[in-house]
């Protein structure tokens, strides 16, 4: 592995000066044959990848109006230039979205356009050469998708949609990332991420719930497969067992429990996360989505909810109805299936933070916020969350909720610099598929814009607890943090905090 | 020379809107499978409109990303737009009486528009990260639009054109009659260079303006609990 270096804290950050190739050393693990061929890719890289790769950029530009438009749209105004964390932290120009953007959109006027065809060197493009190709594979996966740059873009360019794209394309010639496509291996045989198989993960709550009982006294469950509850809980994999990802999981059950709701979790579908979105592939992404789907079938559950995930939270919000049917509204016989079995007086899917924040608002929890006094907490927006999804009925519930909840349970709450939250948080720098351990450079440089807030609230206000609602979030924060002075337990779920504040047997 | 320039400009009005017809009708009909609005979104199609509205009068997302290519940017467009609306008096008489009343501020908008474009084109010398970005294109396509803005200012400040023979040439081509048009080089400059722009138009990064209506990050309403949101392609997979 590479020197892991952090970029020393800034009190006025601005843009770093330009430093060509300063990252063009960075680059993930090349997925194996075994890795590539078990879902359906390419074993290794194909001897016509040229071909292959234009074509499939042409297919994906008539399947994808995202990826034609911003291919075209883009005039190098420069608005992005300045808002990836990636070129905050490392000052590599190719971190700057419009030019990660215009590796790919070289190629696509090469083959795609008229100025393109006839004159190259006039508008910048390229032909795929095995340079570009490697670049691609580096500079793609320096993106983590989180669409910080799509915010300040005046067309709303997207550079997720072309990093997406590029990562398909590399799938389709035998160039996937090994992170991403073992992972998607693993949850379509298995079905979780970390490759926990049924039995493990039944002794595993069965863990939790003596923890649970020595801890407060109170019979928590932690049901799994039951037919007929009323909620089937969806939640990353990683809130089985990493810490401190358990503790908000233990939180999710102390809720259901104090509020009385029947819940389960599935062995079928034991993962809310969705590596699918990560390398743009429909149909990857469904069939993940899908094992939710049979889960929510199988065990006749009347609502669907999904614990503290950024991504996985994007894609349950925004894409399951669309991919798997599970939301409201629908009128085609496939949708009708399940939605005909969910109870539409809830949200579908429901956000954990909505459920628990509603159970607030109704006084169906008792809470003593003076539990969590030895913490000062500030909120990490995760950039799915903030950028790609809601929560409640209001544009910008997404941001309201989960402060609220984090209000309602702790006495003392900081806000981080305007301009690093909402929708203009900063990414933690490991998510889109990053997060492993031979990128742990780029993810300590990519964390600097967000440790730079939170040093200021630290300093000022005495935060020392990062609340957050995405297991990405979490896990690399846990890594980083020490690389910027900080405690890595600093950083924790909201419902950390609730499961902390929250009083068992105390109203029946 | 009149001749000439009646061709010209019916084959680049022809190529401007056949291409922009060509193009529109292409991001139309391709499909966008996925519900991508940049969140907080609105999550009505009126909503989703006053967001568009206020992205192209206002420039609101560029406004949120810097300031001085908002203000440069925003100050050319919007220039670029009034004196769009003075020119129609070459193509109508008698003149609608809302483009006399532009007429005073078309003429001042033509400078304040050649200081929008030097101050979009001083960022790509002088900001480092724009710089790297900028090719031969972007700075040929500014190279273009200066130059017709000052043909345009030298041709009222400088060396006077015969404007009431300009337009009996212009309404001339819309009934398809060729009028002759004063052998002015200032005018012919004007003329050749707006032509070239129209015809580019269609092919060049031009193409932000019609993409910015069809940019889902923008142009969805953040309603995908409610509501099934389904592309063909996609919708096939479901009977499998």
């Amino acid at each position: 592995m590479a020197d892991v270096t952090a970029p020393p804290l800034r009190e006025f950050p601005v843009p770093p000066a330009i430093q060509p190739d300063a990252m063009a050393a960075s680059q993930p693990y090349v997925a194996t044959e075994k890795m590539q061929e078990a879902i359906g890719f390419p074993g290794k890289l194909v001897d016509d990848w040229h071909d292959k790769a234009i074509a499939k950029m042409g297919e994906l530009v008539g399947k994808y109006r995202s990826l034609r438009v911003y291919l075209d749209a883009c005039v190098h105004c420069g608005a992005c230039t300045d808002k990836c964390h990636y070129f905050l932290g490392t000052g590599d120009p190719k971190n700057m979205p419009v030019a990660r953007q215009e590796l790919m959109r070289g190629v696509y006027r090469r083959h795609f356009t008229l100025p393109g065809k006839l004159f190259p060197k006039l508008v910048g493009a390229r032909e795929l050469t095995r340079d570009v190709l490697d670049d691609w594979y580096k500079y793609y996966n320096q993106c983590s998708e989180c669409r910080r740059c799509s915010v300040f873009c005046p067309y709303g360019i997207d550079t997720a949609e072309v990093t997406m794209a590029a990562k398909e394309i590399l799938d389709s010639v035998g160039y996937g990332q090994k992170y991403t496509n073992e992972i998607i291996g693993k949850v379509h045989k298995i079905g979780n991420n970390l490759g926990l198989p049924g039995p493990a993960l039944e002794d595993t709550l069965l863990g939790l719930e003596e923890d649970t009982l020595e801890e407060t006294g109170a019979d928590v469950k932690f049901p799994l497969d039951v037919k007929g509850a009323e909620v089937l809980l969806v939640t990353p994999s990683a809130d089985f067992f990493a810490e401190p990802h358990v503790d908000s999981l233990i939180g999710y059950a102390k809720v259901f429990h104090a509020a009385g709701i029947s819940w389960t979790l599935s062995s079928h579908a034991s993962e809310a996360g969705n590596f699918g979105l990560f390398i743009g592939n429909y149909e990857q992404m469904r069939a993940i989505a899908m094992r939710i789907r049979e889960a929510a079938l199988e065990l006749g559950v009347k609502r669907i909810v999904v614990g503290e995930c950024g991504h996985a939270w994007r894609v349950a919000y925004s894409f399951w109805n669309t991919l798997a049917g599970i939301g409201s509204g629908a009128d085609d016989p496939f949708a009708r299936m399940l939605q005909s079995q969910l109870d539409h007086r809830y949200r579908q899917p429901t956000h954990i933070c909505e459920l628990t924040w509603d159970l607030v608002q109704k006084g169906a929890l008792v809470l003593d916020k003076e539990a969590n006094d030895h913490r000062v907490v500030t909120f990490h927006d995760s950039c799915n969350v903030a950028r790609a999804s809601r929560m409640g009925d209001d544009p910008g519930g997404q941001f309201e909720i989960p402060r609220a909840l984090v209000r309602a349970v702790a006495n003392r709450y900081v806000e981080m610099r305007p301009g690093t939250t909402h929708e203009a948080t900063f990414c933690c720098g490991g998510g889109g598929g990053l997060l492993t351990d031979e990128l742990l450079d780029l993810r300590v440089k990519g964390a600097l814009p967000r440790m730079e807030s939170l040093r200021e609230v630290a300093d000022r206000h005495g935060v020392n607890f990062m609340a957050t609602i995405c297991a990405i979030c979490k896990a690399q924060f846990t890594k980083v943090l020490p690389y910027y002075g900080f405690n890595r337990s600093m950083v924790g779920g909201v419902h950390q905090l609730v499961s902390t504040a929250i009083r068992l047997g105390a109203k029946q | 020379m009149a001749t000439f320039f009646a061709g010209l400009f019916y084959l680049a009005a022809a190529v401007l809107v056949a291409g922009l017809a060509v193009r529109i009708r292409q991001y139309a009909g391709t499909p966008a499978p996925l519900k991508i609005p940049t969140t907080p979104a609105p999550t009505t199609k009126g909503g989703v409109a006053l967001r568009l509205v206020r992205e192209v009068v206002l420039f609101e997302s560029l406004f949120k990303a810097t300031l001085w290519t908002w203000l440069f940017g925003w100050v050319f467009h919007a220039a670029l737009a009034l004196v769009l609306v003075r020119h129609l008096r070459y193509f109508t008489e008698p003149v609608w009486s809302w483009v006399a009343f532009a007429q005073p501020f078309g003429v001042y908008a033509g400078f304040a528009m050649v200081a929008g474009l030097a101050g979009l084109w001083a960022r790509r010398f002088l900001v480092d990260r724009v710089r790297y970005i900028s090719t031969p294109s972007d700075h040929m396509m500014l190279a273009l639009l200066v130059a017709i803005a000052l043909s345009g200012l030298a041709m009222k400040y400088v060396a006077h054109t015969d404007v009431v023979a300009v337009k009996a040439f212009f309404l001339g081509l819309m009934r398809f009659e060729v009028r002759s048009l004063p052998a002015d080089p200032l005018l012919a400059l004007h003329l050749g260079l707006v032509a070239a722009l129209m015809l580019v138009f269609p092919f060049s990064k031009l193409l932000h303006a019609p993409g910015l209506f069809f940019s889902p990050g923008r142009n969805q309403a953040d309603d995908p609990r409610e509501r099934r949101h389904l592309a063909a392609w996609a919708a096939r997979l479901d009977s499998k």
